[in-house]
């Protein structure tokens, strides 16, 4: 475990010297977590959670902490990544806080190292509250890092009329880690939508390792998109925890296309009674990628719903791995939870798992799961050809469907168009 | 009976499943405009022909001729034959993730306007002549930005079929008992609808299990299929006589002769 040590002396070096200046509640939350980090070290297979995901490439690699970048991309060199131009944005690069090519707005949507000394009492109300270190190396790592990432707060009964987009990139041709930390916090009756997304503008074998904690008060309503194009060299390890309030609404979407190797852990607990959520996930992979989505809805008060829809569309070589851990609390009556994973495999060498978990100890609930791992269905390509649609274009056109599924879900239409025209783009390199 | 020249002409159609031989010898001619009704009872092989018509890679032909246009069908691939103008509605629907009616639709038709070197329409254009089609046929437009069949009832399902039947407008559509599973007033939406699409450059093959159908489309022709063979056909009159004396009749009389 000589990448442990390394990892921490690396820390060590970086909290004596740059990050010495934090608050010492920061301070503390720090050496906690690299201490824990170091207890725990890297994940390996024998463990449940991990199964079907070995971090040894990471855990061989050696990955130097991310310095400042030494030349800002301009606007138009990160165009692609963004949405649209209007409303606010944070963009990072190689982990830092680019005020050039941002549009923050005050001290609500800002660099959380900004934030951590001008806010400081919201800021320590949240961080780290939410997302787990105890069992999760990654997370205590990221958390022992934590300086920069995005900071989004809405206030009670506001909304946010355009969507808030967190751009991080990476650039250059170092292996790299980033620990990018993001804390959003959607106050009462408050209403906004984020686009979370992580891109590259390098070819290196660099490392993201992300955490994003997602606090959503009582009566709001957050839709949240994350998207993952990473390079498909890169490694990405990303932790997403939020936390409803009674009868709040969270629109949870995930999108997957990039990463050699990619591993997210999707926390949700719902915590107050009436809640709504969605947890709608794409993950699209071809070549040697491999993507991890372990996901738990935790419902932890009653009346609460939770539709979840992941589907995997895996290609050539890839991998893709599912876990849905549904967890229904005593007294969560009444609880109506759907799961479904639907897996094509669009190559004999394409591989996937999917795996429901159930925990229910609560009697009047419904909750109901399934999934699929195959190839494209005989009799529905039939279907298309009888109409005149030849062979290529039906079974285009059906994987497409498997993927148009899930960004139909989205309500940021420039997104969704976004995605779609990936999406084709991938499907026209078949 | 019109007189028009043979459109679809079957001479000794052998075919099998899964090494089963189900079609054993069919001979059939279906003129430009004409309504043909194939009925018998289960198992016959009803929808055997039907599929094996529109190419369904399942069946293996063993035997005899399958002339359309004069052409070879059987040597045509499913898209093919589409293209040609023939058309399946099927008996169970399949259904389609993430595309809505509309986009199918759209690309289907693109896909037989291509063929006949016409331009393909973009999705506006399309609107329009979706528009007209549904105006045509009286129904609205609430399938279109569905999934292709997903939730859809039965009902949705077979009315779809006969919807995409109105938009691709074929030279032969072949209806797989699109009368079953579907209420008397369903039934008869369905029913009036095929009347509306009946032309002179248009012929159908209607295969069902029951006389009912036919009391709302009044065919040509009606044969009937027992054990892989048409054992009797005749005018509409066949159909009332076979709801009143069931099929038993026919397969002895077909032991017989």
């Amino acid at each position: 475990m000589a990448h442990v040590e390394q990892l921490v002396g690396s820390y060590r070096a970086w909290a004596s010297n740059g990050a010495s200046r934090a608050p010492d509640w920061l301070k503390d939350l720090r050496e906690g977590s690299i201490a824990r980090f170091h207890d725990l070290g890297f994940p390996n297979m024998k463990q449940e959670a991990w199964r079907f995901t070995s971090v040894a490439p990471i855990a061989e690699g050696a990955f130097d902490l991310a310095k400042p970048p030494t030349r800002i991309p301009s606007l138009e060199e990160i165009r692609r990544f963004l949405v649209l131009e209007a409303g606010y944005r944070l963009v990072f690069v190689d982990g830092f806080f680019q005020r050039s090519l941002s549009t923050p707005f005050f001290d609500d949507v800002q660099s959380l190292a900004h934030v951590v000394t001008h806010r400081q009492d919201l800021v320590r109300q949240h961080l780290a509250k939410y997302a787990a270190t105890q069992d999760r190396p990654f997370s205590a790592l990221n958390t022992a890092f934590v300086s920069d990432g995005a900071f989004v707060h809405v206030p009670a009964k506001a909304t946010v009329a355009e969507p808030v987009q967190l751009v991080f990139l990476t650039t250059g041709d170092k292996q790299v880690v980033t620990h990018p930390r993001n804390l959003v916090v959607i106050e009462r009756e408050a209403r906004a939508a984020i686009v979370e997304t992580y891109a590259s503008l390098a070819g290196s074998a660099y490392w993201t390792n992300a955490v994003t904690e997602i606090v959503v008060g009582d009566g709001a309503r957050l839709d949240y998109h994350r998207v993952q194009r990473e390079s498909d060299r890169a490694y990405h390890v990303a932790a997403t925890q939020s936390h409803q309030g009674r009868d709040s609404t969270l629109n949870l979407h995930f999108v997957a296309f990039g990463g050699k190797l990619a591993r997210h852990d999707i926390g949700a607990v719902m915590a107050g009674p009436g809640g709504t959520l969605i947890l709608n996930g794409l993950y699209l992979l071809a070549g040697q990628q491999h993507a991890d989505h372990h996901t738990t809805i935790d419902h932890a008060a009653d009346h609460c719903q939770s539709h979840e829809y992941f589907n995997g569309v895996l290609d050539e070589k890839s991998r893709g791995v599912f876990t849905g851990r549904i967890i229904v609390r005593p007294g969560a009556q009444k609880t109506d939870s759907k799961q479904t994973n639907n897996n094509l495999l669009l190559s004999t060498d394409a591989h996937a798992d999917s795996q429901p978990q159930l925990e229910i100890y609560a009697d009047d609930v419904k909750c109901t799961h399934g999934s699929t791992v195959g190839p494209l269905d005989p009799r529905a390509l039939f279907y298309l050809c009888s109409r005149g649609i030849g062979e290529q274009e039906a079974r285009r056109l059906l994987t497409y469907g498997f993927a148009a599924e899930i960004l139909g879900r989205m309500d940021v239409a420039p997104l969704r168009l976004q995605l779609d025209a990936i999406v084709r783009g991938r499907l026209a390199e078949q | 009976m019109t007189k028009g020249k043979a459109l679809l002409e079957v001479q000794g159609l052998r075919v099998a499943v899964a090494g089963n031989e189900i079609l054993k010898g069919v001979d059939l001619a279906i003129r430009d405009g004409e309504v043909h009704a194939i009925m018998g009872p289960n198992g016959s092989g009803k929808s055997t022909l039907a599929q094996v018509l529109a190419g369904h890679p399942a069946y293996t032909v063993l035997a005899g001729t399958a002339k359309y246009e004069g052409k070879d069908l059987l040597d045509m691939k499913p898209e093919e034959r589409a293209r040609a103008g023939v058309f399946l509605a099927f008996q169970y629907p399949v259904e389609i993730r993430g595309i809505t009616n509309s986009y199918f639709l759209r690309s289907a038709l693109n896909a037989l306007r291509r063929e006949r070197g016409e331009a393909e329409l973009d999705p506006i254009d399309f609107l329009q002549f979706l528009e007209q089609k549904l105006k045509a046929i009286g129904w609205d437009d609430s399938m279109m930005n569905r999934p292709v069949n997903e939730g859809f009832s039965g009902g949705e399902k077979k009315r779809n079929e006969i919807l995409q039947l109105a938009v691709l407008e074929p030279r032969l559509a072949i209806l797989d008992e699109t009368d079953s599973g579907l209420d008397i007033d369903a039934l008869k939406t369905v029913a009036e609808t095929v009347n509306k699409l009946r032309a002179p450059s248009r012929a159908f093959l209607i295969v069902t299990h029951y006389q009912r159908l036919l009391n709302y489309i009044t065919p040509d022709v009606v044969h009937v299929l027992a054990d892989g063979r048409i054992v009797k056909s005749g005018g509409p009159e066949l159909a009332h006589e076979l709801e009143a004396k069931g099929y038993d009749w026919l397969r002895d009389a077909a032991m017989v002769s």
